[in-house]
């Protein structure tokens, strides 16, 4: 060690062992210069994964496209990929997913806003304290917990009730689905609105207006925007979940309204066709990533909405 | 107010006359401008700071004279879109110049802040740092440097029984010294301070300032305060900014009894800032 | 003349604030409804479940037979899938978070890339399983092995450890890393000796619920192609596997055939669940004990 001889002495001269030990560090040097690089390589990785997921959907749904006809594709209403005479038409897929969507956000909706404005608006500290980890919690539940509480649970209720509706059917994983989007609801809202200023709810109060006429009059319309961005992105999350509908809806690919049916998602038929054995190169095959690149870009049009929905709002304020 | 500074300076005077010798230079500023993006914070800054000295810089806030001192080890450039033309010479080599490496620049010249900021370790680790960047990794070195370092901040009897404690469990006015500690374990030439007592209660303040007192005969110290009470006490020389320039440089005792310009005995009586 | 009749104003007065009244217990029961759902949901499982969670249950191995059935594989099989996903998922969240914050320069890229990472976060992970699916299990090779759905749930979390991280790295105030910078220490040495560690609490405990997210996924998993029945444990990277979603997933699908499978499913969702459990537990653990008070 360069130091061993100073500590002999009484007095360690740090000046000395510094500019000593500067003169061997160009190793350090060269680190210091490459980790930039370096750290850019890394963070590129998820850039390679956009163009991974782009590449591999649309070159694939671009083959599919070669055997059957966009116009085909966009517009059939019957969807039969193992038949002889096969028909792909995903119009039965986009209204499977659609209409678990909308059941979804009629729960979600109204109870997730309800519940923003009650922990933003109502609820005291500590209430909200307690309440706020309780939802997340609601939130962290693997899907794969709600399609087996849908499937074993929600659908058998249902049925007592009312012993039309089918064994599988979109009703059921609807329901639940939306109960599943409530907490993102609730508090990407409750974000939205609590981050409006406190001087305009002051405003409302001081003229006599009820905390009820302030939340409708002043706080939501002031945070609209955040709100709608949040359903967005609620709708969103619904296109794509899978495990929910793959479980409770079957796989019958019905072209109907009736939700007591069963009907098909996009994600559903995904899950379908890539556990069976759809041999790589055949139609079927290929279908499998037309149906993805269109969820793809279904979900990709809400996420720039709802970010752009979002931005807008923290402009505002 | 004016009256009670110059009460307090006699005493000042009679000591600080007595050591008057040539003194070398450290920091040799010459036409030194800078600008944050669009704005002009200093202006054509010629000053000569010299070794072994307490060079007090004040100022009415927003006048530059953190920037300066901030500038003398290049810590500005963290703030982005600063520009900078002129020269200052350390040890006769230009520190603006794009190939002087400021690692070695701030190993040279220290800095204490305006706030507190050890890091979130152990005292110990605290005053080890500088050393062990700089490759200092003999555990028996660096004890004895650790110990060196607290005794010369004065607080090493305060800490001594409780090194491997985190330093957030230090009062302020300890924290500030044990961030000048920090500061000596490399050993630099030049400590620059910020403000460093602006955070601290009046108790703490006298002791970093008799810290202050007691580093001058091994540093060369440049400090940034607003309180002009506190330059009066501390420095040999006063330097006063205002708007990014240089207003008058001399003596402390010249600026604080007989300021040349009339902005700077505005300023000192307390007209303005 | 006056506007403002009072006697009208006092009228109308009760009925508002009957009405805030009315409808603040009616969100109050919005609020409460997810979590009445939650509880049923959870005493469902737990009853359904509890008599078949047993040592046997834990540690035996699959069988098409209930009463002999076990989940030990799909456990190690989980393990297996978090063995992979807490390095690769710290390793490049961690380092796109420091470029991100620290090195890139403001502007159009970084701008690029965090709008990428955003727009990553929303997509759904079926089609992850796709991604995984098509690079690799069929482009490298690998089948479908634990390296493969591993790394396919890596990059499904990667978007929430990486704005944990940069969360993180955010709120490490700047003058640590001034006072590092003040004493000579060069980029790196700041970043790797002050920063990296000043922000681990909340890089660990983002990472830690990214992985809980991670290990409850199950589209991923059958899109890339697990087995429904595998006997054999899963031993390495490269072996074939089954995991804790997949085997609620299966023994739900067939419930229908035989009634018992539905409280196997149960079961494992009770060991999901507690697993689940214990991870958030770490985390919050992780961030109360660990976050310091400048």
């Amino acid at each position: 060690m360069a130091g061993n001889s100073d500590t002999n002495k009484n007095a360690v001269n740090v000046r000395e062992m510094i500019a000593e030990k500067k003169k061997k560090k160009s190793l350090s040097n060269y680190t210091e210069k490459f980790i930039p690089t370096f750290l850019l390589l890394i963070a590129s990785i998820s850039l390679l994964t956009t163009v991974g997921i782009i590449i591999t959907l649309f070159t694939e749904a671009i083959e599919f496209f070669k055997r059957v006809p966009v116009w085909e594709f966009f517009t059939g209403t019957v969807l039969k990929p193992m038949s002889q005479n096969p028909e792909f038409g995903v119009l039965p897929l986009i209204n499977g997913t659609l209409i678990s969507t909308f059941i979804a956000m009629l729960v979600a909706g109204p109870i997730g806003i309800m519940s923003a404005i009650y922990l933003s608006e109502y609820a005291s500290d500590r209430v909200r304290r307690v309440l706020k980890p309780l939802l997340e919690i609601l939130a962290g539940i693997p899907t794969i917990v709600y399609g087996f509480f849908a499937f074993t649970f929600v659908t058998p209720l249902i049925r007592s009730i009312f012993p039309e509706v089918g064994a599988t059917n979109i009703l059921s994983p609807g329901l639940v689905m939306g109960v599943m989007i409530i907490p993102m609801i609730a508090s990407l809202s409750e974000d939205a609105m609590s981050s409006v200023p406190n001087s305009m709810r002051e405003g409302a109060f001081a003229l006599g207006a009820t905390k009820l006429e302030t939340t409708f009059k002043v706080v939501i319309p002031a945070a609209l925007s955040g709100i709608i961005s949040s359903f967005v992105l609620g709708i969103s999350r619904a296109i794509g979940e899978t495990m929910i509908v793959t479980i409770a809806s079957g796989s019958s690919k019905n072209f109907t309204f009736d939700i007591t049916q069963s009907m098909q998602t996009m994600t559903a038929y995904i899950v379908e066709v890539s556990s069976g054995d759809a041999p790589a190169g055949s139609t079927i095959y290929y279908s499998l990533y037309a149906v993805a690149a269109t969820l793809f870009i279904f979900t990709l049009l809400m996420n720039i909405l709802a970010r752009y929905l979002s931005r807008k709002f923290r402009e505002e304020y | 107010m004016s009256q009670k500074i110059t009460v307090k300076l006699n005493d000042q005077v009679v000591k600080k006359t007595g050591r008057q010798e040539k003194k070398r230079a450290v920091f040799e500023t010459n036409q030194l401008n800078l600008w944050y993006s669009d704005t002009h914070a200093l202006k054509d800054i010629n000053l000569s700071i010299k070794e072994k000295e307490v060079t007090a810089v004040i100022g009415p806030s927003g006048c530059g004279k953190s920037t300066y001192i901030k500038t003398l080890n290049r810590m500005v450039e963290l703030v982005p879109g600063v520009r900078t033309t002129g020269e200052i010479k350390y040890k006769n080599r230009n520190i603006l110049d794009r190939n002087f490496r400021v690692e070695d620049l701030r190993t040279q010249v220290g800095m204490v802040f305006q706030k507190p900021n050890p890091f979130p370790k152990s005292i110990y680790e605290n005053i080890a740092y500088g050393p062990k960047i700089h490759g200092i990794k003999n555990k028996k070195i660096l004890d004895e440097i650790v110990e060196k370092s607290l005794r010369g901040a004065y607080i090493w009897d305060e800490v001594k029984d409780r090194l491997n404690e985190n330093a957030y469990g230090l009062s302020g006015g300890q924290q500030q010294r044990l961030c000048i500690a920090r500061c000596l374990a490399v050993e630099p030439d030049v400590i620059l301070m910020d403000e460093p007592t602006s955070a601290l209660d009046p108790k703490s303040t006298l002791r970093i300032e008799e810290l202050v007192q007691e580093l001058r005969e091994d540093y060369s110290i440049v400090i940034v305060t607003h309180n002009m009470q506190q330059a009066a006490r501390i420095s040999d020389k006063t330097a006063f900014f205002l708007n990014g320039e240089v207003i008058e440089f001399d003596e402390t005792d010249k600026i604080f009894t007989n300021p040349k310009d009339s902005r700077t005995e505005d300023y000192i009586s307390g007209r303005f800032g | 003349m006056r506007y403002v009749d009072e006697a009208v104003v006092e009228k109308r007065m009760k009925s508002r604030v009957r009405n805030n009244s009315i409808l603040k217990f009616i969100f109050l029961l919005s609020t409460l409804f997810g979590l009445i759902v939650l509880a049923v949901l959870l005493v469902r499982v737990f009853s359904q479940g509890i008599a078949w969670l047993d040592w046997d249950f834990i540690t035996g191995r699959l069988s098409t037979d209930p009463a002999r059935a076990g989940i030990m594989g799909a456990i190690l099989g989980t393990s297996w899938l978090m063995l992979v996903v807490i390095p690769v998922t710290l390793f490049i969240g961690v380092g796109t978070a420091i470029y991100l914050e620290l090195y890139a320069k403001p502007g159009r890229f970084q701008n690029f890339i965090a709008t990428n990472i955003s727009n990553l976060a929303g997509v759904p992970s079926i089609v992850y399983g796709l991604l995984g699916l098509t690079i690799f299990v069929r482009a490298l090779d690998f089948g479908n092995v634990v390296l493969a759905g591993g790394l396919t749930l890596s990059l499904l979390v990667l978007p929430i450890v990486i704005v944990a991280a940069q969360e993180s790295i955010r709120a490490v105030p700047n003058f640590l890393s001034e006072a590092s910078y003040g004493m000579g220490a060069t980029k790196w040495q700041t970043v790797k000796k002050i920063i990296l560690p000043a922000a681990l609490p909340g890089i660990l405990t983002g990472s830690i619920l990214a992985l809980s997210r991670a290990i409850g996924e199950t589209a991923p998993l059958t899109v890339i192609g697990i087995p429904a029945l595998l006997i054999p444990f899963p031993g390495g990277l490269f072996d074939t596997f089954t995991a804790l979603p997949m085997q609620i997933y299966y023994w739900t699908l067939d419930a229908s055939l035989v009634a018992e499978y539905a409280y196997l499913a149960a079961a494992t969702i009770i060991v999901l669940l507690v697993l689940l459990f214990l991870l958030n537990s770490v985390a919050i653990f992780i961030r109360n004990k660990f976050q310091q008070r400048y």
